[in-house]
């Protein structure tokens, strides 16, 4: 290690009326590769936004030293001349064109004008076998998995002669086996001289990968620690993001006693489903699971088990086509063929991709919270503005929604608050039972506490909750009993004591090769 | 009395501090409102500046009484097409065929009066449940086919189009019926004793004033039942006023006249009943979110595909009544009649606010945008600018105000 590659120095960043960063100093050696964490909101993209030129030199306080000289970039242009790529959470690859077009896209090898396609499938296949990628170079992008796209933007940012590469939040929308393969992937440049930034709320990549980690809270470096030195433990890491010791990161639960006789409150039978293109493919397979007032019951999978297409068909077939299965609702088999009927029967279903499917960004607070039982503010088809704000202001404070009003729109507040509103949506609806897909996925670990204290008093009033999640800690921190599921199968259930990380994790990539 | 209900629908945007407002200044207060609503009130100054340009540019003449009232009448049927277009653009569709459908119905107003002299109000009725049943077969093609709506509107504009000219005949049809000319171009009757003023366009505006002044103190009283935070009461009284103000000129020019055109009165009433609507009522909500987010929508329990039907059966109406307020206007139905005016529509919505995403717009909106094309056309007739540097001047006025939204949305920060 030869020094420091890259040094930010008190770097000042204002937006109208906010300021995103003030104060943050950042330095990151040769060669590392450096792990950036913090709540949301923190200002670590603001910070990659600032490095990459995507805010202009001009636009912020404090100097940029790279590579020992200092640098005003302009664009990203000129920050990827000097060898700075950033990749985005959100993939920027056009999903019609080949990988190899999209490798050299802006960057293309060409002649005139006019593009070399041998040469532009030579260097392709090249950068895809160094990001470890065996598919032709001409295959479509929208043809292969997320996993694979991401790859594919590292071999683009390896074509522009990476010197420093930044990943906000690489693994978000990857499954562990894709996730595992890029962290390694990231490694193996590692010795090949690169140098990694990696902006990650998952503290365990963060231990796998990073040499050093730097913690931001509330636009300020709080501390950089070595993450390979002993003391620099995960609780430590988290009690620097939020500012305080984090005793404990799931609320006390009282678990819950199954009553006898009683029916349960949703009860899903020899559920299956087809692929509503690939219409012989079963997505979910026969897979029966009940629910009971009071009880949390989770359901773990990798990517690609079925279990967000269980939870959205059942929900009035909003998935895939229905090919056989019954909704028992307290014992009584109900119809959730649309999504009126399924709502009226009590079922709610909140989204893991709340801005798609959970929230209208554009509209305010107040709005989107009621917009699933308008019904309940308004008589004979006429909303009662005032009784909906009050409605909307009650949850802003029961919820701890961080928005200045309830006029605010949805898509100015951080991911958590996000998530507040949508829970806040269907909590006012009614529901008895909430299926909650993914519900603490992308946000920060304080408001992570303050969701998981909600789903444990929507319990304790009696409420049956489904809790779809990927992240093994949470589904045992918070739930009574445990599904797991592979390939659109059901395959195994725990209790609370039986559960573990590792009897979890044997049953979800259960028979996973076979039915590939 | 357009721009009383015109002020009304963008003033009652509620407080923004959720604390202390006491502490503000009104000034403050005034400003925090308007930046929540700068689109809206962008345009309404950029209106007014329209206005006061011509009436200084035409030393006064487009203020003259006679001259207003002949603004409202030629800009009636844009007008009405402008808001069922917003509703159409706000739930993420367009609709291309409403010029065309204008003629034809009013190539069927033709036929039902002049052709088979049928009472005009039935053949009014008739010609609206045309117009329905036009927009609900494009709306059934739009919803439950899934064909997008600019394929769908544009081949209705061809179809209703090529229907006018071969049910006219490519002949030019006429005259209506006395009754529905005077809907179309007449004013309000005339009653009471002589005060140089038109009395029942006067009480009208009077009872207007009234009636924002009662519904105003009601709202601010209900939302304090509510607990919740009011504006402070000075900046609650300047709003009356500057309500008040505005209603009263607009009466005072209309009154000094042959009184209010009943085609105004028409606008009037659809701009608060569909102001309403969209504001408060449950299906109203469920067009902006499904244009502001469909399959979210979906997933909440919108009925999204009988709302966007809905929407295509509302706007065919809509043209309906545009095309006979139209050919009672000019007393004939003319296979060229309504030309452009979908493109009209479409640009007044723009210029009032709407998105091309959907999800953002206000009928009012519509009706501002509306004005300041109308306002446009009229002045530039008066100074005796050409056609030709008219069209020039509206494509400019229409980039420049899309423009500016993008550019104050930029600098606000995404």
């Amino acid at each position: 290690m030869a020094g420091p590659v890259l040094e930010m120095r008190s770097i000042v960043k204002t937006f109208p009326g906010v300021k995103a960063l003030s104060d943050v100093t950042l330095t990151v050696q040769q060669g590392e590769v450096h792990a950036i964490c913090g709540e949301n909101g923190a200002g670590k993209s603001t910070l990659m936004k600032v490095l990459s030129g995507v805010h202009p030199h001009g636009t912020y306080e404090g100097d940029i030293l790279f590579e020992g000289e200092v640098c005003e970039f302009k664009d990203i242009r000129a920050s990827e001349h000097r060898g700075i790529v950033i990749i985005h959470q959100e993939l920027a690859l056009s999903p019609f064109l080949s990988l190899a077009e999209n490798i050299f896209l802006g960057n293309e090898h060409a002649k005139g004008g006019f593009i070399d396609w041998r040469e532009t499938l030579r260097h392709g296949s090249e950068l895809l076998r160094r990001v470890g990628l065996s598919d032709h170079p001409d295959t479509r992008v929208a043809d292969i998995g997320v996993g694979k796209q991401q790859l594919v933007e590292i071999a683009k940012a390896l074509s522009k002669k990476v010197k420093l590469l930044i990943l906000d939040e690489p693994t978000a929308a990857l499954n562990d086996e894709d996730s595992g393969k890029l962290l390694d992937l990231i490694l193996e440049l590692k010795k090949q001289g690169i140098t990694s930034i990696i902006i990650s709320h998952k503290l365990n990549e963060i231990r796998k990968v990073a040499d050093s980690v730097t913690i931001l809270r509330d636009g300020k470096t709080i501390e950089t620690l070595d993450v390979k030195a002993p003391e620099t433990t995960e609780d430590r890491i988290i009690s620097g993001m939020v500012g305080r010791d984090l005793e404990n990161r799931f609320p006390d639960r009282t678990p819950h006693e199954p009553e006898e006789g009683a029916h349960p409150a949703l009860e899903i039978r020899n559920w299956t489903v087809h692929h509503p293109i690939d219409q012989q493919r079963k997505v979910v397979d026969d897979v029966s699971i009940e629910v009971r007032r009071g009880e949390i019951v989770g359901i773990a999978g990798l990517m690609g088990a079925g279990r967000t297409e269980l939870a959205m068909s059942v929900f009035g077939r909003t998935y895939g086509r229905h090919a056989g299965g019954t909704v028992l609702k307290d014992g009584t088999e109900i119809r959730t063929k649309t999504v009126p009927e399924a709502v009226k029967h009590g079922i709610a279903y909140v989204t893991e991709d709340r801005k798609h499917y959970g929230l209208n960004l554009i509209d305010t607070v107040n709005r989107n919270i009621s917009l699933s039982a308008l019904g309940k503010v308004a008589k004979r088809g006429v909303v009662d503005e005032h009784e909906e704000r009050q409605v909307a202001e009650g949850f802003r404070k029961s919820m701890n929604i961080k928005a200045p009003t309830v006029f605010e729109p949805v898509g100015k507040l951080s991911g958590g608050n996000q998530q507040k509103v949508v829970l806040s949506k269907w909590i006012f609806a009614g529901p008895d039972v909430l299926i909650l897909d993914e519900p603490t996925r992308g946000i920060d670990v304080g408001a992570k506490y303050e969701i998981y204290t909600v789903i444990d008093q929507l319990a304790a009033q009696g409420k049956a909750v489904v809790f779809i999640s990927s992240e093994l800690p949470e589904l045992l921190g918070m739930c009574d009993r445990i599904y797991t599921m592979a390939a659109g199968r059901l395959t195994g259930e725990f209790s609370r004591a039986e559960a573990s990380q590792e009897s979890l994790m044997r049953q979800m990539t259960k028979d996973k090769e076979v039915s590939r | 009395m357009s721009t009383d209900v015109t002020a009304k629908t963008p003033a009652p945007a509620p407080p923004g501090k959720s604390g202390g407002a006491a502490g503000d200044g009104l000034l403050q207060l005034v400003l925090d409102g308007m930046r929540r609503n700068m689109r809206q009130y962008g345009m309404l100054i950029a209106l007014g500046l329209i206005v006061a340009l011509f009436a200084v540019w035409t030393d006064g003449d487009l203020l003259l009484p006679r001259n207003v009232s002949n603004l409202v009448l030629q800009n009636s049927y844009i007008l009405i097409l402008a808001m069922g277009m917003m509703l159409v653009i706000i739930a993420g569709h367009i609709d291309l065929s409403v010029g065309s459908l204008t003629a034809f119905i009013g190539s069927m107003a033709a036929v039902f009066m002049v052709k088979n002299d049928l009472p005009w109000p039935v053949a009014v009725i008739l010609c609206l449940a045309v117009g329905a049943i036009a927009g609900a077969i494009q709306g059934f093609f739009i919803a439950y086919g899934g064909i997008p709506s600019f394929i769908v509107t544009l081949a209705g504009m061809l179809i209703w189009r090529g229907l006018t000219e071969i049910f006219l005949e490519g002949q030019t049809l006429g005259p209506f019926p006395e009754g529905l000319q005077k809907v179309a171009n007449g004013f309000l009757p005339e009653v009471g004793p002589n005060t140089n003023y038109h009395n029942l366009t006067l009480l009208l505006g009077f009872a207007m004033i009234a009636f924002v002044v009662f519904q105003e103190f009601r709202d601010r009283r209900r939302q304090q039942e509510f607990h919740l935070d009011v504006p402070p009461l000075n900046l609650f009284l300047l709003k009356l006023v500057a309500l008040g103000a505005a209603i009263l000129t607009l009466t005072m020019l209309l009154a000094s006249y042959k009184g209010a055109p009943i085609v105004l009165l028409i606008l009037g009433v659809l701009l608060v009943g569909f102001g309403y609507v969209m504001r408060n009522a449950i299906i109203g909500r469920h067009i902006y979110a499904i244009g502001g987010n469909l399959p979210a929508a979906k997933l909440s329990g919108v009925k999204d595909k009988k709302v966007t039907f809905l929407i295509f059966v509302n706007m065919g109406m809509l043209a309906a009544l545009a095309g006979l307020v139209f050919a009672a206007r000019f007393n004939a139905a003319s296979p060229k009649a309504g030309l452009n005016f979908e493109l009209e529509a479409i640009a007044a919505s723009f210029i009032g606010g709407a998105s091309m995403s959907g999800g953002v717009g206000t009928v009012l909106g519509a009706i501002i945008g509306g004005l300041v094309l109308g306002v446009l056309n009229n002045g530039m007739n008066l100074v005796g600018i050409g056609t030709d540097w008219q069209q020039v001047i509206k494509g400019l006025v229409l980039l420049a105000a899309v423009g500016f939204d993008v550019w104050n949305k930029r600098k606000v920060g995404s």
